[in-house]
């Protein structure tokens, strides 16, 4: 089984702030880390590795430092790293990326490739079934568990907004997945002389062969006009007093509005 | 369009390394330099001290244009589960009229699989035409001859707007429609407006993990192609009367690798259900522990509600995911949503800030959630929320 896990590094954007005064957003400080969705998605690729043998590659776009990305998940128990960067990649939107990944795998070669649900940075989900479309293969979203893997198919729950459904796919196929699919590992002490050793391929728009014209800006469908913080009611209103007042206060618009 | 910074102004002061959401601004020989991550959103544009961070456009940076006069209309796509038309469809339907509207143009809705009476409802609830693909292969969702089908549709009569809802089916197959069309497509967006100008389709959504919105435009290609958060906008109003078009259309040469072999519902999801409740309590990290929310379950009981929390509260395990209200989670718009111990990160806010009335409950004064909040209250949730079931049991 040849498995790609595609990875990014994100912001840990649960530590991102807004300074109020200035309306930017305050970064110090704030670590980079393995996008969290996309820890299950390597987790899966290796226990898959383990049941059904193999290889298993991470694949990343990024700049230079997306490097320590890549070792990480080495010393988690990935065979290789491949680092997609090349200044053409610049400002790319999720069809440039898409695109880009797409070439970078058809190079790689693979049976299944196993993307995290979405980015926490960009929350979009959408490069995964992107990739797929390009590659011309099937993919299956929001995957919650594996049931049954063969040479040339698989069955997965597929998590919907009413429950799940049990679906079969052919090989090969791309996944993207969800945290209740499995709690990643840790990294081993043998895995981290591994990602210390390990060499990274580095591909460029040159070595996946992709026109310039689908990559970065340029390759770029859509564009951001602005970004601004979010509006503030106008008609809110702090309760003073005691706390007890102020609870006879909600209570009483509570009655007003007939909810009591 | 690039940003870059002039080498001659920098003074390697870093602020704009603290300003970057990405991690895309490095200092190297004391200068800054802008690398692939920069997603050109301008956080760094009003740090610099020195104005040496710029825009800078060029011919050669924009994607080919199509020709966007051919495009025309505004579509929705509704889909259905077990044949029935899901409720995001319908207030898709609303706002599309409101599009159609201002750019005096028709609305249609596409539906694959269902029946002829959904068709109908369809255009009761604002469409002027339904596409209607009635093939039994569209009975139960896989992404490939759903993409196939719409792709081909798109192709030939050319809409100049798509929306579907950003709901587990649509996020799921509209990226490879959009992948095949080569256009743009805005996740999850949680307001769409029309540039008076351009004429083109504005696409909000929260950017950052929710820290901030951005604006999304799609100027050069069409369709201009959002999924939407259910029960963000609002449906029009429902006509009996109304006539349109149903045009049939027949579905061929599609194909699927994969196959749907059981269909699971989940009990707890009725019971919670969260989007019809039309009172929320909702608890975040401020809780502490799970226990707190069998107190805000009684509060919920005493006021005909349901229970919900922030995807803090669930990350830490004291409550299911199917409570989780927010980006990641449900969207929800009751009458009344009371938010307990929830700071009120933008990714939780975009889940509950339509609802009616929002009343904050926060140890912290300086919380965001109160920048949404109709009524505030500075205080311990455990002080607060006693003293108030208290009352409204006293008061019964």
């Amino acid at each position: 089984m040849r498995l790609i896990v595609c990875i990014k590094q994100v912001p840990d954007t649960a530590e991102v702030r807004i300074n109020p005064e200035t309306n930017t957003l305050i970064r110090e400080g704030v670590p980079s880390i393995i996008n969290p969705y996309d820890m299950h998605a390597l987790e899966a690729a290796i226990a898959i590795k383990e049941r059904k043998g193999g290889k298993v590659t991470v694949l990343t776009m990024g700049p230079p430092q997306a490097e320590t990305a890549l070792r990480e998940a080495i010393s988690i128990g990935a065979d290789d790293g491949v680092l997609l960067t090349d200044r053409a990649f610049a400002g790319s939107d999720t069809w440039a990326t898409s695109f880009a990944l797409y070439k970078a795998a058809l190079k790689i070669g693979f049976d299944i490739i196993i993307c995290g649900k979405q980015a926490i940075d960009g929350d979009t989900a959408q490069v995964g079934p992107e990739m797929a479309e390009f590659l011309n293969i099937p993919h299956i979203s929001y995957v919650k568990a594996i049931e049954d893997i063969s040479e040339s198919s698989i069955t997965v729950q597929r998590m919907m907004d009413d429950g799940y459904d049990v679906v079969r796919s052919k090989l090969p196929v791309l996944l993207t997945v969800v945290k209740e699919l499995n709690t990643p590992r840790l990294p081993s002490l043998k895995g981290k002389m591994a990602a210390k050793k390990a060499v990274i391929n580095k591909m460029t728009k040159e070595s996946i062969e992709a026109e310039e014209d689908n990559l970065g800006l340029k390759g770029s469908p859509t564009m951001v006009k602005n970004i601004f913080a979010p509006e503030a009611k106008k008609d809110r209103k702090m309760l003073t007093g005691s706390i007890e007042q102020q609870v006879d206060q909600l209570l009483e618009e509570l009655r007003r509005l007939k909810c009591v | 369009m690039r940003i870059v910074i002039e080498q001659n102004r920098c003074i390697g002061c870093g602020a704009c390394v603290e300003s970057c959401p990405y991690s895309a601004i490095l200092i190297e020989a004391e200068k800054a330099s802008i690398n692939e991550y920069c997603q050109l959103c301008r956080a760094c544009l009003s740090v610099c001290p020195e104005g040496a961070i710029i825009e800078k456009s060029e011919e050669s940076d924009n994607i080919e244009v199509v020709d966007l006069s051919a495009y025309k209309g505004v579509w929705v796509f509704a889909e259905q589960r077990d044949g029935h038309v899901a409720s995001v469809a319908f207030e898709l339907l609303g706002e599309g009229r409101k599009l159609a509207k201002e750019l005096n143009t028709e609305l249609s809705a596409v539906l694959f699989g269902s029946t002829e009476a959904e068709a109908k409802e369809l255009i009761r609830w604002g469409a002027d035409r339904v596409y209607h693909c009635r093939d039994r292969i569209f009975d139960s969702f896989n992404d490939e001859p759903y993409s196939q089908q719409l792709i081909k549709l798109i192709t030939r009569f050319k809409p100049s707007i798509v929306l579907s809802g950003a709901t587990p089916i649509g996020r799921s197959f509209i990226p490879r429609v959009a992948a095949r069309l080569r256009t743009g497509l805005t996740a999850d967006c949680t307001a769409l407006q029309i540039d008076k100008d351009s004429g083109n389709l504005l696409q909000i959504r929260p950017a950052f993990g929710g820290n901030i919105m951005a604006t999304i435009l799609c100027p050069n290609r069409r369709p201009q192609m959002s999924t939407v958060r259910p029960r963000v906008m609002k449906r029009c109003d429902y006509e009996p009367d109304r006539q349109g078009e149903i045009i049939e259309i027949a579905a061929e040469g599609l194909s699927s690798n994969t196959e749907v072999l059981e269909t699971h519902k989940e009990a707890s999801y009725c019971k919670v259900n969260l989007q019809e409740a039309e009172v929320i309590v909702s608890g975040g990290r401020g809780l502490g522990n799970p226990k707190g929310f069998e107190m805000l379950q009684e509060l919920a009981s005493l006021l005909d509600g349901s229970v919900g929390a922030s995807r803090a509260a669930v990350d830490e395990g004291w409550i299911k995911y199917s409570h989780q209200v927010g980006q990641t989670g449900k969207t929800v718009c009751p009458k009344i949503y009371i938010a307990c111990g929830i700071s009120g990160a933008v990714q939780h806010l975009v889940g509950m800030s339509s609802s009616d009335i929002i009343i904050a409950i926060n140890k912290n004064p300086e919380a965001p959630i109160f920048n949404v909040a109709n009524f505030g209250i500075e205080g311990d949730v455990y002080e607060v929320v006693p003293l108030l079931i208290k009352k409204i049991r006293e008061s019964k």
